[in-house]
C-alpha cells in the first residue's frame, strides 16, 4: 500500500511558461540555424557573402553612377570620361530621350493623352473584374471598355465601334427571342446570323451615313502601323487574355462534350494550334492572310495579330481548364444534377467556379507567356518595345546600346508578371473555403 | 436490436395511400457487356419507407440512382410521379427537381456557404426570391438542427453535419420522394445517429423514402417494406419483422446472418 501511495502524484499549482533560450529565438537562431549550422555551411556563407560582395560591386556603380542627361551615346561617353576617366558606367539617357517612344511607338505626339486615357480606363475597368469589393456598377465601363479603346486609339468618329456594339447588342436580342421557343443551339445561330447580317451589309451604309451627317467626336485616325512600343504589347496582351479565358473554357467544354462533332472540332483545334509555333500563325496572320480574304477587304494588321495570339492561348488555356475540371469529383456533377440544375447552370454555378480555381496557377501561367510572347509580333514589322530598341539602335546617335534598353525592357515585363503572379496567390488564398 | 438507438417513432403520419409514387416495370440496365440491373419491378406508394439491402456489387445503388436518372436504363419503363424517364430533358429535370438525393459522400458544394449550398437550387431551378430562399433554408437548417452553421463552409463541417446539410439542402426544393444512397456509410459511428434521427423524422412527417442502407436497425423502426437484392435483382421482399424473423430465401438468410451475427 504504502508503495502505491509514494507512486501517486498530484500538481497543484500549474508553472508559469517560462521564456525559451536566447540562443534558440530570434536573429541569433536564425544565423546559426541557416548559415552557420557547421564548418561546411559557415564556409559556404562566407564565400557566398565575398561573391555577393563582388557581383555587386561590378553592378551597382554601374546602374547608379549613369547619364541620364544626353542626346547620343558619343555625348553620353564624354560626360563619363569627364566624370570619371573611364566608360564602364550606364547611358540611361536613351531611356529618356527616347521615353515617348519607348511607351507609344509612332503614335502622334499631340495625340498621346488618347493613349493615357485609354489605359487609365483600362485599369477602372480591370478593377471590378479583378476585386470584388469595387462597385459593381463599374462593369458596365468595363464592358464599354473595348469598344472605348478602339475609338480612342484609331480614331474615327464615334459610329464606327458603336456599330459593332449594335452587332454586338442585336444578337444579344435575337438570342433572347428565339431562346423562348426552345434550343440553345437555334437560339445561337439566330444571334450569329443576326449580328453578322448587322456587321456585314447594314452596319457599314448605316455608319457611312451618320459620318457624312453627323461626324460625331471625330479624332484624328491613326494607322496600325503607327502603333507600337509598351502600348501596343498591352493592347495585344490584355485583349488576348481577355478573349482567351472564355474561349479557352468553352474549348474545354466541348472536348468533354458527348457530342461528337462538337468533340471532334474541339479536340482538333487544340491539337492543331498547340502543335504550331505561335511565330508560324503571326506570320499567317499577316502575310497570308490576304490571300484568303477577298481582294479589296481591309483587316487591320494589329486586329489579326490579337485574334491569332488569342486562338494560340485559347488552345493552352483549354487544356489547362481541362485539368481543373478533371480534379472535380464527380460526385460534384452528380448532386448538381440531382438538384434539377441544367448542364449551363450547373456549369456556371457549380462546376466552372471550382474547376477555375482549381486551374488559377495553370491559367495565370498561360497569361503570363502570353503576354511575354506579345515581343514576338517585332518579327512581323510591328515596333514593340524590343523592335524599338532595334530602331533605336539603327539611329547613330544611339548605335551600340545594348544593355540599358535591355535592361528597361526586361524591367518593365517583369513588373507586369510579377504583378499577375502576386494578384494570383492573392484571388488563391482568398478563394480557400477549405480551411477549418 | 443491433442499435440502441431506441427512440419514441410518431406513427401518427407515416401513412401509406393508394396513389403509386414511383412505378418501375421489368428494368434492365448493362454496363457495356455486365447487366447489372436484370428485370427489376417495383411499386413504391406514397408515404413508404423502403430500405433496399444487399451485399456490395448487388445493383442497390445503381438502382436508386436510376430513379433520377443518375444513371440510365436500357429497358422497361420508370414512372415517377406520372412522369415516365426517358431521354427528354424536359422530364428528367422536372423529375429530379422533384425527387431529393443523399449521397453517401454528401457532395455539398465546397465553394458555396451552407446557406448558399441550400438556397442555390431553389433559386436557380425553382426561380423563388433570394430573401424567401433563404427562409425556407433557414427552416430547413433549423429541422436538422445546425441554423448557426449556416455561414460556414461545407469544409469546416463534421461529416454527420455535412450530412444533415445535404439533407436539408435537397428538401429545400420541396421534393416528394427522398432517395438516400448509403448515407451513413462514410461517417464514423458516433454521427451515424444524428443522421438517423433527422431521416426518421423525415418518415414521421409522411415523406416518401427509397433508403439503400445498411442500418438493419433503422430498417426494422422506419421501414414498411425491405428490398433484398442480389446480383442485379431483387430477392426478396417484406415487412421488416417478417423478413429479419423469418427470411425465406437462402441467400438472405446468409446475408442477414453475416450482417446481423456479430
Amino acid at each position: 500500500m504504502s508503495n502505491t501511495n509514494s507512486l501517486s502524484y498530484v500538481r497543484k499549482e500549474m508553472l508559469e511558461q517560462q521564456p525559451a533560450p536566447r540562443s534558440q529565438v530570434g536573429f541569433t537562431r536564425w544565423v546559426r540555424e541557416n548559415l552557420f549550422s557547421g564548418w561546411f555551411n559557415s564556409i559556404l556563407t562566407i564565400v557566398s557573402i565575398f561573391v555577393i560582395y563582388k557581383i555587386l560591386a561590378g553592378t551597382l556603380p554601374w546602374l547608379f553612377g549613369g547619364v541620364w542627361d544626353a542626346t547620343s551615346l558619343e555625348q553620353c561617353r564624354t560626360i563619363l570620361t569627364e566624370r570619371f576617366g573611364n566608360t564602364h558606367y550606364a547611358c540611361w539617357a536613351v531611356l529618356t530621350e527616347r521615353w515617348n517612344q519607348l511607351l507609344y511607338g509612332f503614335y502622334p505626339e499631340t495625340q498621346y493623352w488618347r493613349a493615357n486615357l485609354a489605359f487609365v480606363l483600362m485599369l477602372a475597368s480591370l478593377a471590378p473584374v479583378l476585386f470584388d469589393k469595387v462597385p459593381r456598377k463599374m462593369l458596365y465601363l468595363t464592358m464599354a471598355f473595348p469598344f472605348l479603346l478602339v475609338w480612342l486609339v484609331w480614331g474615327g468618329t464615334i459610329w464606327g465601334v458603336t456599330s459593332v456594339a449594335v452587332g454586338f447588342i442585336l444578337g444579344g436580342v435575337a438570342f433572347k427571342l428565339v431562346d423562348r421557343f426552345g434550343s440553345m443551339a437555334l437560339s445561337t445561330i439566330a444571334a450569329v446570323a443576326v449580328a453578322l447580317i448587322w456587321w456585314l451589309f447594314i452596319g457599314p451604309s448605316v455608319v457611312g451615313g451618320l459620318n457624312a451627317v453627323a461626324p460625331l467626336g471625330h479624332l484624328q485616325e491613326v494607322q496600325s502601323r503607327d502603333l507600337g512600343g509598351f502600348m501596343i504589347c498591352v493592347i495585344i496582351g490584355i485583349s488576348g487574355i481577355a478573349l482567351s479565358l472564355p474561349i479557352g473554357i468553352i474549348l474545354a467544354l466541348g472536348r468533354q462534350s458527348d457530342l461528337f462533332i462538337v468533340k471532334t472540332i474541339c479536340v482538333g483545334f487544340i491539337e492543331f494550334i498547340r502543335g504550331v509555333p505561335l511565330i508560324t500563325l503571326l506570320f499567317t496572320a499577316s502575310l497570308l492572310l490576304n490571300y484568303f480574304l477577298p481582294p479589296g477587304t481591309t483587316f487591320d494588321l494589329t486586329l489579326r495579330v490579337i485574334i491569332m495570339v488569342t486562338l494560340f492561348s485559347s488552345a493552352y488555356m483549354a487544356e489547362v481548364i481541362r485539368g481543373g475540371l478533371a480534379a472535380l469529383p464527380k460526385g460534384q456533377y452528380e448532386a448538381a444534377d440531382a438538384l434539377g440544375l441544367d448542364y449551363w447552370k450547373a456549369q456556371r454555378l457549380i462546376i466552372m467556379p471550382q474547376a477555375l480555381k482549381i486551374s488559377i496557377p495553370g491559367i495565370v501561367n498561360t497569361f503570363i507567356g502570353l503576354f511575354k510572347d506579345t515581343t514576338l509580333v517585332m518579327f512581323i514589322g510591328i515596333y514593340d518595345m524590343l523592335g524599338l530598341s532595334n530602331a533605336i539602335r539603327a539611329n547613330a546617335a544611339w548605335n551600340g546600346i545594348y544593355w540599358e534598353l535591355f535592361i528597361f525592357i526586361g524591367l518593365v515585363f517583369w513588373i507586369c508578371c510579377f504583378a499577375m503572379s502576386q494578384y494570383s496567390q492573392w484571388l488563391e488564398r482568398k478563394l480557400r473555403t477549405d480551411h477549418r | 436490436m443491433s442499435q440502441a438507438v431506441e427512440r419514441h417513432i410518431d406513427r401518427s403520419n407515416m401513412t401509406v395511400s393508394d396513389e403509386v409514387a414511383i412505378q418501375i416495370t421489368n428494368m434492365n440496365k448493362w454496363y457495356g457487356e455486365f447487366h447489372v440491373l436484370r428485370d427489376i419491378n417495383l411499386t413504391v406508394n406514397r408515404g413508404e419507407r423502403i430500405v433496399i439491402a444487399g451485399p456490395s456489387g448487388s445493383g442497390k445503388s445503381t438502382m436508386i440512382r436510376c430513379i433520377n436518372r443518375l444513371e440510365e436504363h436500357q429497358q422497361g419503363k420508370i414512372i415517377v410521379d406520372g412522369t415516365e424517364l426517358t431521354s427528354d430533358l424536359k422530364n428528367i429535370d422536372k423529375i429530379r427537381s422533384e425527387v431529393g438525393m443523399c449521397f453517401q459522400h454528401f457532395n455539398l458544394f465546397p465553394h458555396l456557404t451552407i446557406l448558399e449550398n441550400c438556397t442555390l437550387a431553389p433559386m436557380w431551378v425553382r426561380k423563388t426570391p433570394k430573401r424567401e430562399a433563404e427562409e425556407i433554408a433557414m427552416h430547413f437548417l433549423e429541422k436538422v438542427k445546425i441554423p448557426d452553421q449556416a455561414h460556414k463552409y461545407p469544409g469546416m463541417l463534421s461529416g454527420g453535419q455535412q450530412q444533415r446539410v445535404a439533407i436539408a439542402r435537397s428538401l429545400c426544393m420541396k421534393p416528394r420522394i427522398m432517395l438516400f444512397d448509403e448515407p451513413t456509410s462514410a461517417l464514423d459511428p458516433e454521427m451515424i445517429k444524428e443522421v438517423l434521427d433527422t431521416m426518421i423524422e423525415l418518415a414521421e412527417e409522411g415523406m416518401t423514402m427509397l433508403c439503400v442502407t445498411h442500418e438493419m436497425g433503422f430498417a426494422r423502426q422506419v421501414a414498411n417494406r425491405v428490398i433484398f437484392m442480389d446480383q442485379g435483382q431483387i430477392v426478396e421482399q417484406n415487412e421488416p419483422e417478417e423478413f429479419f424473423n423469418n427470411p425465406k430465401s437462402e441467400r438472405t438468410k446468409l446475408f442477414l446472418s453475416q450482417i446481423l451475427g456479430h
